[in-house]
């Protein structure tokens, strides 16, 4: 049997599924039937006369009707064929079809115009075919759920302990009076914790569907949404002693939750707040540091996410690999266009802001042009790599998604790197003199040209880690730049101009408010909001948050 | 992926700002001259990702005519212009292509913001525009024809649907924050609490700024508001690039299409070539036109699409559709009129019928507006949709909405008698639409 990788296995955490909806109609017991005897596997070849009941089964599939399509998938189910569970899966993956000339088969890959396929009866492969010459078995989001309760209840016997895990998770809220007995059964014998706790829970979760009191007491304390769905419908049902003590049950539970809604919103804001961090951190340095108004940030921070979606393409089919790649990549990518554009424009505007404002304006759109009509005007797809989707489910009610965990992980080990680099390398020592005062720096014989040029590429390449950051987060496309390029300012002022650890603290800070106005006020008016709080924060203290002290300050 | 529009782009683009410069064209069309089609959408700015395929969708679509020997046996000749993504320059453009260019009909625009900008332009000199997206209806004017879904054409049924088959009972209006999704879901609310009897509590809306990025919140918002105990569906008609965050943070955060499906109106095979669809499987899309539709007509424009691109991976969507039908109509009135001249072509289409590319037959309706049948398609892993869902026959383009105040009372019919985008029925006269007054003045904003 061919091992198909489970759609809902990267993510644990299910939102509600609705028990009177999706009521299955499955017969449970067939399919424990099903599921031992495909752990057997001791069935004899495929005959002439088991391939026409199997034709006669996948035919029945083939119908518009979709209930009558779900008729067919229980006959499916019930009966004792091995490759049934093989079937499902294809039928659950869109990949079941059937060519002109009335055969079934499993398409392999469904991307571009030829796709290859082969034979769903005996497995044969037969070439590439056209989508004009397949036509799909098509599924609706009822059906796709039957077929993953059905799949749940196979895989609950799977001797591989991640399906069986996912299979107890996938059953919270679907256990009906069919389903409960065997599960019982499953229990006694599970030897995974997890396994058995889930089943329990979903068990329990039923017998509180029939009415039982002493339910109640077992969901107490869960924070999964299955069991707030089914208290919610316990507590405004007709029996009043079960709804009181379903009532107390989940008020308890709201307010377990409110605390995980402070946890979650102060994750978000960080991590909102870490993205602000990566993008505002390369200008720290341009202009915090050197003070060059760089309007064409945002696009270095473009380049080192196009350097990302390249690298991928260099390295198909290894997106982690290529992931990682891209952070010295982009770094360099955008390292030199910093350098030409501090060469090429910058150098020749020294000391007149509003020219450099204008100029790196220019060249920012240069920039966009080039890469819509260089690459194309499209986003591109930057793949995130398993290990970077989904979610690290805390408890029931809290999961923290990965990809902005790694991001945020991915700020600070940029801000430290970058402190290490100004306190304590030479580099670092020799920019703090220039921009102290370049005429006695000089003096001091350090070529002041050298170090702006090594600045600017440094805070440029930063803009391209964050690139390579951003390209798990957003659309990697010729507008990438734009979107963050006043934010960056934004925090750069806010933290008080030249100093790093001012924009650390004011990017993480703005995230958080950020995030937890946005309930209540809503994303537009509480990016107006911090806005406002920004203006008058710096009409109050111009230099920011971290004012720089001393002789710097003159400067 | 969609690669090609470069090679074709940035010569033709130059070609373009040539002929805008230079030389005048004769006042008078003489047989033998060409009959010119403006194509007024941007090739750069923001909405460069979506209308590039467009332009190439009318240049392909006049190649294909002048192969079959033109139109009233003279050729065909594209005049691209780049509006770049700023409304304004719409105008402008327009204004260049009418006066300057004297092209024969426009195909063109994306946005409502810049399809309001032309539209006083397109007025005045008298020119034909074909506007090929879905929008948020509450117009009509005598020389704009709208091939694109009006709501009663898009929103509605896909409501109705997930009502009645889906059984959901609980809604999240989400939406960017601009005039289509803010007229879209005042019309959708009332549409629910009137047809429904939804209760108001059981509506969240939500308004997000343009290419919004961080979805954390919401999303973690919307799930919770579905785990109340209801069945509840995400109608979203988040517009353009802040699709693919969203999407993320969706299959990030695990919410399932099985538990809280997505309905999106502006979501196509075009934006899902930017998203990696395997954890999207069953969240819906409502459109008049899948690339996955399985009719020859479909298959061969598919085909001849991959080949003008020179691109195996090229998709085809639903404005691209409309634009196909809008050429078919407007070539086929300009047949029935013999001359392409405005006026007789404006009256010449009203009741032309061309076939669509999903099997049946699009209808030229009096109002502007055309016939279209109404899909619903669930995302598949592969980026395409599958239809899961139907209307049983094509339906009529409304162009006032019945769920508006204001609005339910105006019709407009460009028939010879009527002549009017707006009349209103109860006071028996034409203009003075309080409707048309409000959607300008959110404009204005």
């Amino acid at each position: 049997m061919r091992n198909f990788p489970l759609p809902w296995s990267t993510t644990a955490q299910g939102g509600a599924v609705h028990a009177d909806e999706v009521r299955i109609r499955t017969p449970w017991v067939l399919l424990m039937a099903l599921a031992v005897s495909l752990l057997g596997l001791a069935h004899a070849p495929s005959t002439l006369a088991q391939d026409a009941e199997a034709v006669v089964l996948l035919e029945a599939l083939d119908v518009d009707d979709y209930a009558a399509k779900g008729e067919a998938i229980d006959a499916i189910v019930s009966s004792d064929d091995e490759r049934a569970r093989d079937w499902l899966q294809a039928l659950l993956d869109g990949r079941l079809q059937r060519t002109d000339d009335g055969r079934f088969v499993v398409v392999l890959d469904n991307r571009g115009r030829d796709w290859p396929v082969e034979n769903a009866l005996t497995g044969e492969a037969l070439g590439e075919m056209s989508r004009r010459e397949l036509e799909r078995i098509g599924i609706n989001n009822a059906l796709r759920n039957q077929l993953r309760s059905a799949l749940a209840v196979v895989d609950l016997y799977s001797p591989d302990l991640e399906r069986r895990r996912a299979s107890a998770e996938r059953l919270l809220g679907e256990v009906d009076d069919d389903l409960s007995g065997p599960l019982a059964e499953v229990i006694e014998e599970a030897t995974d914790d997890r396994v058995r706790e889930r089943l329990s829970l979903a068990l329990a979760i039923h017998r509180l569907e029939q009415g039982e009191l002493e339910a109640v007491a077992e969901l107490e304390g869960s924070l999964h949404p299955e069991v707030r769905v089914a208290l919610n419908r316990a507590a405004q049902g007709d029996d009043p002693v079960l709804a009181t003590s379903a009532g107390e049950a989940l008020r308890g539970i709201e307010q377990t939750l409110k605390l995980n809604r402070a946890a979650e919103t102060l994750y978000f804001g960080l991590s909102m707040g870490s993205v602000l961090v990566l993008a505002a951190i390369g200008l720290a340095i341009t202009f915090g540091v050197m003070g060059v108004i760089n309007m064409a940030h945002g696009e270095l921070i473009m380049l080192g996410a196009y350097t990302t979606w390249a690298v991928q393409q260099l390295l198909p089919g290894q997106p982690g690999l290529a992931l990682i790649l891209s952070i010295p990549a982009g770094f360099l990518v955008s390292a030199l266009a910093g350098v030409a554009i501090e060469r090429g424009v910058i150098q020749f505007l020294k000391g007149r802001p509003l020219e450099t404002l204008l100029a790196t304006f220019g060249v920012s759109l240069i920039l966009q042009q080039l890469v819509r009509t260089v690459i194309s005007p499209q986003n591109r797809t930057v793949v995130t790599p398993e290990w970077m989707s989904g979610s690290l489910a805390v408890n029931d009610a809290l999961s923290l998604t990965l990809n902005r965990m790694a991001v945020l992980g991915f700020a600070l080990l940029v801000f430290v790197g970058l402190m290490l680099v100004m306190r304590r390398t030479r580099l670092g020592l020799e920019v703090r003199a220039v921009t102290q005062n370049r005429a006695m720096a000089r003096s001091m014989g350090i070529r002041a040209t050298r170090v702006d040029i090594l600045t600017f590429a440094l805070g440029s390449g930063v803009a391209g880690l964050a690139g390579v950051a951003l390209s798990q987060l957003t659309n990697v496309g010729p507008n990438l730049g734009q979107n963050y390029i006043i934010d960056s300012f934004m925090v750069v002022v806010f933290g008080g101009v030249g100093n790093l650890w001012g924009t650390l603290v004011a990017g993480l800070s703005l995230g958080v408010i950020n995030q937890v106005l946005e309930p209540w006020a809503g994303a537009v008016l509480a990016k107006i909001i911090v806005l406002v709080f920004i203006i008058l924060f710096i009409q109050k203290r111009p230099r920011g948050l971290f004012p720089q002290k001393g002789r710097a300050a003159e400067g | 992926m969609i690669t090609s529009q470069r090679k074709t782009h940035p010569s033709l683009w130059f070609a373009a700002s040539l002929l805008s410069l230079g030389v005048a064209s004769p006042a008078l069309a003489q047989e033998d001259d060409p009959i010119k089609v403006g194509v007024l959408h941007s090739l750069s700015g923001t909405m460069a990702i979506s209308e590039t395929v467009l332009k190439d969708t009318v240049e392909m679509l006049i190649e294909q005519q002048n192969a079959e020997g033109g139109l009233l046996g003279r050729q065909l000749e594209a005049v691209v212009v780049d509006p770049a993504s700023d409304w304004p320059l719409f105008a402008e453009r327009a204004r260049e292509l009418l006066a300057q260019e004297e092209v024969d009909v426009i195909f063109g625009n994306w946005t409502s913001v810049s399809r309001k900008s032309v539209l006083p332009v397109v007025e005045e000199l008298n020119g034909l525009l074909f506007y090929p997206v879905q929008y948020e209806g509450e117009e009509s004017s005598e020389n704009v024809f709208y091939t694109g879904a009006a709501p009663n054409q898009q929103s509605i049924p896909a409501v109705n649907y997930l009502h009645d088959q889906v059984g959901v009972e609980r809604w999240v209006l989400a939406g960017t924050d601009y005039v289509f999704p803010r007229t879209t879901n005042r019309i959708l609310s009332a549409y629910l609490q009137d047809e429904f009897g939804v209760a108001e509590e059981d509506i969240m809306v939500n308004y997000t700024p343009f290419g919004h990025s961080d979805w954390q919140n919401i999303v973690s918002d919307i799930r919770r508001f579905g785990s109340e105990g209801k069945k509840t569906a995400v109608v979203s008609t988040i517009n353009g690039d802040a699709n693919v965050p969203f999407y993320t943070e969706l299959a990030n955060q695990g919410v399932d299409a099985a538990d809280i499906p997505v309905v999106a109106f502006s979501v196509g095979e075009q934006e899902l070539t930017g998203i990696d669809t395997g954890p999207l499987v069953g969240h819906l899309a409502a459109w008049n036109y899948f690339m996955s539709v399985d009719t020859d007509a479909n298959y061969d424009f598919i085909d001849a699409w991959i080949e003008y691109t020179d691109d195996e991976m090229a998709v085809t969507n639903d404005p691209m559709e409309a634009h196909y039908i809008g050429f078919n109509m407007w070539a086929e009135a300009a047949r029935k009129a013999g001359t392409t001249d405005v006026d007789a072509v404006k009256d010449a289409i009203i009741g032309v019928t061309v076939p669509n590319l999903s099997g049946g037959y699009a209808a030229m309706m009096p109002n502007h507006h055309i016939t279209k049948p109404v899909l619903i398609g669930e995302i598949q892993d592969n980026g395409q949709f599958d239809i899961v869902w139907q209307t049983p026959s094509t339906v009529a383009g409304d162009a006032w909405s019945d769920y508006l105040p204001g609005s339910r009372d105006l019709i407009a019919d460009w028939r010879a008698p009527m002549r009017c985008g707006n009349f209103d029925v109860t006071e028996g006269s034409c203009g003075g639409s309080t409707a048309a007054e409000e959607a300008e003045a959110a404009l204005a904003e």
